[in-house]
């Protein structure tokens, strides 16, 4: 199989979309117990997927880039209705998908097809090799007889030759990589239009991953395919596609054509992950730009945009409030001894509350051994130890009441997609 | 269909060691009654009811002698003829008992667990008061119920037959109810089963194609425990005289107590060999079903035999098997 990794940058574009994503929003209601729903106290809800626009064109390859928990699995599965669509639509062929449903959905759903992360667990282990590929056919009512000759093609695609060889194979008879093969043999049988492929190599041997990859670009020019590729690995991606959409906390945060994302990124969280990706040269100096803590509870996102409480260069319209506060004591609290800790910590009554909070205003109240004066101390030393802290920006007001200390944030805004340059980028810099 | 039986005779070749030695044994045993059942018109010197020969009546509790090896009965019935008689009654009940229970809780429980909600919730709670009510007494209230609703016989069933056949099956029905169901469940979130459905497989297609062949895998060790179990129970009910009728069949729970009286005068042939019937036929089925049990599923191996009650002979004799049930039904375990 020839290596070339440049058709996906070369390949020529169009401008015909072959899916159009409409304000796509994949919510998951937390369960919660029983007697929790009833008082309406639910477990609430996960906005896996919050009001994503995505529009692919023929031939091209997107790839949605994230750091686990960011949402981009869930939209992959909402465009094959595996996943639960709350809003929006999905235009395929002049159809919404997001609206039909039984047998009319599942005669389109020929059309978008998925290769899986795990090859092991996407095949019945039930089910021979033949009887895998052969199944969407029998699914969609092709033929007996005509369904031979063209499993044999489609294994022969994708490059399991001789065939006969693997024909009444279990799963449990191949590697990682040919069992990858026969997903996407399985998935390509059907002649789809486009093909989602979820982290397809991220479960492989280092050493069959460009393989698989470069036999995915091949059956793209092959089958006229328009791929999604989902990945949180920045490196593949760059190799692989023309488009990337970065995606954090269920949005789309910056999307542009491959090169522009690499050579000129603008969001914080695109230079963020950029900065991770092992370098290979390490005679260049390291950026300082890498992330900081973890995603954050999608339950519950961070108010204004989302990326605040770990963006670099946030700045005091990015959206703070009174649960920044909190991690920002926290924070500090890490940093000293454990007696400070002791000590500070017990002159605050309410810190739990403060976290539940919304709002852009909170009171942190002093206990009964402190007065409002040794909080507003305490603030100011937090603020002075932690120098670089992009919270304070955020700080509006720091006010002494007599019930304690009054912490005004400025008020926050929400970024959108907004065009700059030849990308978009939700981020209130652009 | 292939894989089907792929899945069903995978766990036979695969046992080794102890258990394949356990395998055997059960399966020579099972199969020696396997035998007397399928053969028995000409097997048995006679019927099961005959009393008489050519040279006029049997004797009343003759001993055993060459005409009579077994000897007779105090109903003037000869004894070797009825145990094997008896095999063709045990075996006919307890298979269809087996294939009514199996085919309905794996149907019911494929379905409850694939399609979930309400009528999940509804049957679970259906099978659960099944299973929790004790099976023997269960049997007993179905067996009289059963009898009085089937008046005539089914295909060349008596009624007494599938009468006893469908009490059996009413109670083995939730043990297989549970096991698919939840094996079902976990089935049902593995990623090969969204990969199905991502092709376009419908939910009969899916349950079909996708979750049958992987859940059955358990189904034949409950199946032969259950017979094992199966015998037992038949035989209590026929001790208590319920189910089949004496002009039927012949049933050794049913020739068991008749011969209660015998013992005292010291005649020990009527209850010898319809006992040692039982307890061959329980142990050769049990030993098969354990012997499967160490090969198909290490989360079945803390499985044992439920508790089967049997009406005390006497006061001194243990008859009641007190093996209690394991805290936890194997399906619970492995979701
Ligand atoms: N079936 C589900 N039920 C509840 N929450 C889910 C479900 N699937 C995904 N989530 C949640 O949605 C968010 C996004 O998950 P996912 O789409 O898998 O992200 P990614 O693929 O980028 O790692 C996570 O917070 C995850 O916990
Ligand atoms: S809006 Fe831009 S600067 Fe502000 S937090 Fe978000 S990414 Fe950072
Ligand atoms: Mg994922």
């Amino acid at each position: 199989m020839p290596t070339k990794p440049d058709t996906a940058l070369s390949s020529p574009r169009q401008t015909e979309a072959v899916l159009d994503i409409r304000q796509l929003s994949v919510h998951f209601d937390l369960g919660g117990n029983l007697l929790g729903r009833l008082f309406g106290r639910g477990g609430g809800r996960v906005r896996a997927v919050d009001g994503v626009n995505l529009s692919l064109q023929r031939g091209e390859v997107v790839g949605l880039v994230g750091e686990s928990g960011s949402g981009k699995s869930s939209l992959g599965r909402a465009l094959l209705g595996l996943a639960p669509i709350s809003e929006g639509s999905i235009w395929f062929r002049g159809q919404d998908l997001a609206t039909l449903s039984g047998r009319r959905l599942r005669e389109l759903r020929r059309h978008v097809q998925m290769v899986f992360q795990d090859p092991s667990a996407a095949l019945n282990p039930a089910m021979t090799v033949e009887q895998a590929v052969t199944d969407p056919l029998r699914i969609h009512g092709v033929p007996a007889g005509e369904r031979r000759p063209r499993v044999v093609e489609a294994l022969e695609r994708v490059g399991l030759s001789p065939v006969e060889l693997f024909l009444s194979k279990y799963p449990s008879d191949l590697s990682g990589g040919q069992k990858q093969r026969v997903v996407i043999a399985r998935a390509i049988i059907m002649d789809p239009a486009v093909l989602i492929a979820d982290e397809p190599i991220s479960m492989l041997d280092m050493s069959v991953r460009a393989k698989i990859l470069t036999l995915m670009l091949d059956l793209k020019d092959q089958l006229d395919l328009t791929y999604v590729y989902i990945t949180h690995d920045l490196a593949s991606a760059k190799f692989f596609c023309n488009r990337i959409a970065i995606m954090y906390l269920g949005r789309i945060v910056e999307i542009g054509d491959t090169n522009e994302i690499f050579e000129n990124p603008r969001h914080p969280y695109t230079r963020a992950l950029l900065a991770a990706i092992p370098d290979p040269d390490p005679s260049r100096p390291k950026t300082a730009d890498l992330l900081r803590g973890e995603i954050p509870d999608a339950s519950r996102p961070p108010s204004g945009c989302s990326f605040h409480p770990r963006c670099p260069v946030a700045f005091d319209r990015c959206g703070w409030e009174p649960r920044d506060l909190v991690a920002t004591l926290e924070g500090h609290w890490l940093r000293t001894s454990p007696s400070t800790y002791d000590l500070e910590r017990s002159r605050i009554a309410n810190l739990d509350d403060i976290s539940a909070d919304g709002g852009s205003e909170t009171v942190l109240r002093p206990s009964t051994d402190a007065s409002p004066t040794d909080l507003v101390a305490l603030l100011s030393e937090v603020r002075r130890e932690d120098q670089g802290a992009r919270f304070w920006e955020g700080v509006d007001e720091i006010s002494e009441e007599p019930e304690g200390v009054r912490v005004r944030f400025h008020s926050g805004e929400d970024p959108v997609l907004r065009r700059n340059g030849d990308v978009e980028v939700a981020c209130l810099l652009y | 269909m292939r894989g089907l039986l792929n899945a069903i005779v995978s766990p036979f070749s695969r046992t080794q060691g102890v258990a394949r030695w356990m395998l055997g044994v059960g399966v020579a045993i099972s199969g020696v009654f396997l035998v007397f059942a399928i053969f028995a018109p000409w097997l048995a010197p006679y019927g099961f009811a005959t009393f008489k020969g050519p040279h006029g009546d049997f004797a009343k509790l003759g001993h055993p002698n060459s005409h009579h090896w077994f000897g007779t009965t105090d109903l003037q019935t000869d004894v070797l003829s009825r145990v094997i008689w008896g095999s063709r009654t045990a075996l006919e009940v307890v298979t269809l008992a087996v294939i009514a229970s199996l085919v309905i809780g794996l149907v019911l429980g494929i379905l409850s667990g694939y399609v979930g909600g309400w009528a999940d919730r509804l049957l679970v709670l259906v099978m659960d008061s099944l299973y929790a009510f004790p099976s023997f007494l269960l049997a007993i209230v179905c067996a009289f119920l059963f009898t009085n609703v089937i008046g005539t016989s089914v295909l060349f069933f008596s009624s007494g037959i599938i009468a006893a056949a469908m009490s059996l099956t009413v109670i083995y029905i939730p043990q297989y109810f549970r096991v698919v169901r939840n094996t079902t469940i976990s089935a049902k979130q593995a990623t090969y089963v969204e990969a199905a459905r991502a092709l376009g497989a419908s939910g009969g297609v899916v349950m079909r194609r996708y979750l049958f062949g992987n859940v059955i895998q358990s189904v034949p060790v409950i199946g032969t425990l259950n017979a094992a179990d199966a015998i037992l129970t038949l035989a209590g009910l026929g001790f208590l005289g319920i189910g089949i009728q004496p002009n039927e069949a012949a049933e050794w729970g049913y020739d068991l107590q008749r011969a209660l009286d015998d013992a005292g005068i010291g005649v020990w042939w009527t209850s010898l060999y319809p006992g040692l019937a039982i307890v061959l036929l329980v142990t050769g089925l049990t030993l098969v079903g354990e012997g499967l049990n160490e090969t198909v599923n290490p989360v079945l191996r803390k499985r044992r035999l439920l508790p089967v009650v049997m009406p005390p002979r006497s006061r001194d004799e243990v008859s009641t098997t007190t093996t209690a049930p394991a805290p936890s039904l194997e399906g619970e375990s492995t979701t």
